[in-house]
């Protein structure tokens, strides 16, 4: 792969870091802990929401934010060709199948 | 049957299931030994990885805890949890890559540099240490209050399984171990959680039980009110409500996290999957088994606070259930008639109350107290171990590949050949087990203290050290060596001083900022960064082929 991929492959996947952490931020600390008592007002079931976000719902969120995670990064890899080399068993065999084989300057 | 015999049953079964596994997996290269051949699947990786995370404390303790603790007992449940979003994000991908045994062996090749190393090591020893001997003490402590052995009986039964597999199979033999371990241990925390979901609110499913209303013979209304009431009634302030500052429980939250992504024994089961993509995936398996767990803890924790007040309170003294007698035996409850009126006052009123009631109860007695069978409560037991044990092997294996590859091939003996490197493995497996079994018989007073200890000291030099060292290729060996060093001595210092120095002192007001020191670790972890970061600027930049390791480890699939 060449640099100048490698470099914009890096920046796709620190924006899709930073966008989850984001979200891992919000649920987590924010709806779970700084705005428990605000979110209380409002009610899910025999929950206070704030109540249910900081002992289920944030739970809930971060097993979510790691399968979209896994799914945002197979669509990165297979846009850069990345996965067919991780699916190939062989080291020499996938080096084969790399397209982009631009030499480094 | 008697919940004895039973509890032998389920024992005796459950230790020759890991034996047996045991048997068929046995270590023949360093390969097997550390990462188990490299060829664990994901989904199988994400299991044994869960029953390697959740300890002893998370089965027994974790449900009493937060019914203690109230909403504030999340900053458990979301710091045991949220970690694995970090770990999956920013950590797990790029050490699989980066394809080595260990995590000294990262911080050491990463940063070129074998005091970076030996720092390493030693945190790993440290952290894994003072761990494993809260394992071995779990273990004990089940054997006699289920078994009615000794404690050292009980302790010595676990190290020998421990042993036999540990040392026998290396990483092979703990992955398969771990992945029964699991299966036992969610199958004995689910089902007394099942039990007692469908009789308070007939709802089968504990998760949405706790948000459900109580049957009519509980007295009906939604279960999480009726315990506000019961709680504020007896002085215990409201269990939905926070009762220690917004501040503390933030930062708590956040030493947890940050710990439990920087803990040596997760990290080092993604190395035993073939690619990176497969340690996405297990990260993601691993955090939906724990969160089985994690989301039933808290309804747990809501029905017995229930059921524990509903039963006690104000109630004659005299016509107090048997399994009130049992356990008051054994020291975990204990009355004392303040006011000579043979009847139970259990209030917030530390002057007025006459109950003390040990958190572990909340699930070891459970199975009583809801009136399960008695099979039910002999299967918490066999959790309760398969919990405890299957977290020591994990740690144990830290142990000994920090003492064998990181500390003797790669520092002391560089010529040491493959076959004796193996040997190294087994020899210190061996004698960790023994030192461990040692810690858990003779408990130091302080194993419950030293956990904050463990996480803050994770949190506050292995996390930023790693994420550094992968997110920012001009980051130098001075500044990784000064980053852990300051948020180590300061995280250490801070909670050495609070917890052992001067526990006295140990109030919010004379707390930094408010933050207590289970979540200093989180300013540690702040000062860890801010120091490395400005040592790196004033000095040279890393060499040429470790800026390539870095680019090397960002992608995914390229082979060198």
């Amino acid at each position: 792969m060449s640099d100048r991929n490698a470099r914009s492959y890096w920046k796709a996947n620190i924006r899709i870091v930073l966008i989850l952490l984001c979200v891992w931020f919000f649920i987590s600390f924010v709806c779970g802990i700084l705005l428990a008592d605000f979110l209380d007002n409002f009610r899910l079931g025999g929950f206070k929401l704030g109540f249910w976000m900081a002992q289920q719902g944030s739970i809930y969120g971060f097993v979510i934010l790691i399968f979209v995670y896994i799914r945002l990064m197979d669509r990165l890899d297979h846009q850069y060709k990345l996965d067919q080399i991780e699916t190939a068993d062989k080291p020499h065999a996938a080096h084969s199948t790399i397209v982009d084989t631009e030499v480094k300057p | 049957m008697s919940v004895q015999i039973w509890t032998y049953l389920f024992i005796f079964l459950s230790f020759g299931l890991y034996i047996l596994i045991a048997l068929k997996s046995k270590a023949g290269s360093t390969h097997d030994f550390y990462v188990a051949g490299g060829g664990i699947s994901p989904l199988t990786n994400g299991m044994a990885t869960a029953a390697d995370w959740m300890s002893a404390a998370s089965f027994i303790s974790m449900a009493g805890l937060i019914s203690f603790l109230g909403r504030d007992g999340a900053y458990y449940l979301m710091g045991w949890t949220g970690g694995y979003v970090l770990l999956a994000l920013l950590l797990a991908p790029y050490l699989r890559k980066f394809g080595k045994f260990t995590v000294p062996a990262f911080i050491g090749d990463r940063y070129y540099s074998q005091s970076a190393r030996l720092t390493a090591v030693f945190c790993a020893i440290v952290i894994s240490f003072v761990y494993v001997c809260g394992q071995m003490q779990g273990a004990g402590i089940v054997f006699s209050r289920f078994l009615e052995v000794d404690i050292t009986t009980g302790v010595i039964i676990g190290m020998a399984i421990v042993f036999f597999y540990a040392v026998l199979g290396g990483m092979k033999g703990i992955t398969y171990t771990q992945v029964a371990q699991y299966c036992v241990l969610i199958f004995a925390y689910m089902v007394p959680a099942i039990f007692l979901s469908l009789m308070m609110t007939g709802n089968p499913i504990p998760q949405l039980g706790f948000g459900s209303e109580l049957e009519p013979e509980y007295g009906g209304g939604y279960l999480l009110d009726r315990l506000d009431g019961l709680s504020q009634e007896l002085g215990f302030g409201t269990y939905t409500e926070g009762q220690k500052s917004t501040q503390d429980v933030f930062f708590i939250t956040a030493a947890l996290m940050f710990g439990t992504a920087g803990l040596p024994h997760v990290i080092i089961r993604f190395f035993t999957v073939p690619s990176v993509r497969d340690a996405r995936q297990s990260a993601g398996y691993a955090l939906l088994f724990i969160a089985i767990l994690y989301t039933t803890a808290p309804a747990l924790a809501a029905f017995s606070k229930t059921n524990l007040l509903d039963t006690v309170n104000n109630a004659e003294y005299s016509t107090m259930p048997s399994w009130f007698s049992t356990w008051e035996r054994t020291g975990l409850i204990t009355f004392n008639d303040k006011n000579a009126d043979g009847r139970i006052q259990y209030v917030g009123n530390a002057e007025v109350n006459e109950l003390t009631v040990n958190r572990d109860i909340m699930v070891l007695a459970n199975p009583e107290i809801a009136q399960l069978p008695n099979w039910v409560a002999a299967l918490v037991a066999a959790g309760a171990l398969a919990a405890a044990l299957s977290t020591a092997s994990g740690l144990l294996l830290v142990i000994s590949t920090s003492i064998s590859h990181d500390l003797i091939k790669r520092c002391l003996r560089p010529d040491t050949t493959e076959k004796e490197e193996l040997n190294y493995a087994r020899i210190a497996i061996f004698v960790a087990v023994l030192i461990a079994g040692y810690f858990g018989i003779n408990p130091p007073g302080f194993v419950a203290e030293v956990v904050a200890f463990a996480f803050g000291l994770a949190a506050a030099s292995f996390f930023p050290a790693i994420v550094l060292g992968i997110f920012y290729s001009r980051m130098n060996k001075q500044g990784a060596v000064a980053g852990m060093v300051a948020g180590f001595t300061f995280t250490a210092t801070y909670i050495i001083y609070f917890k052992f120095i001067n526990p006295a002192l140990s109030t919010a007001e004379h707390w930094w900022f408010g933050i207590s020191p289970e979540g200093i670790g989180t300013l540690g972890t702040l000062l860890n960064l801010v120091v490395a970061l400005a040592v790196c600027r004033f000095t040279a930049a890393p060499p040429i082929e470790v800026q390539e390791i870095v680019r090397h480890i960002r992608l995914p699939g390229e082979h060198h």
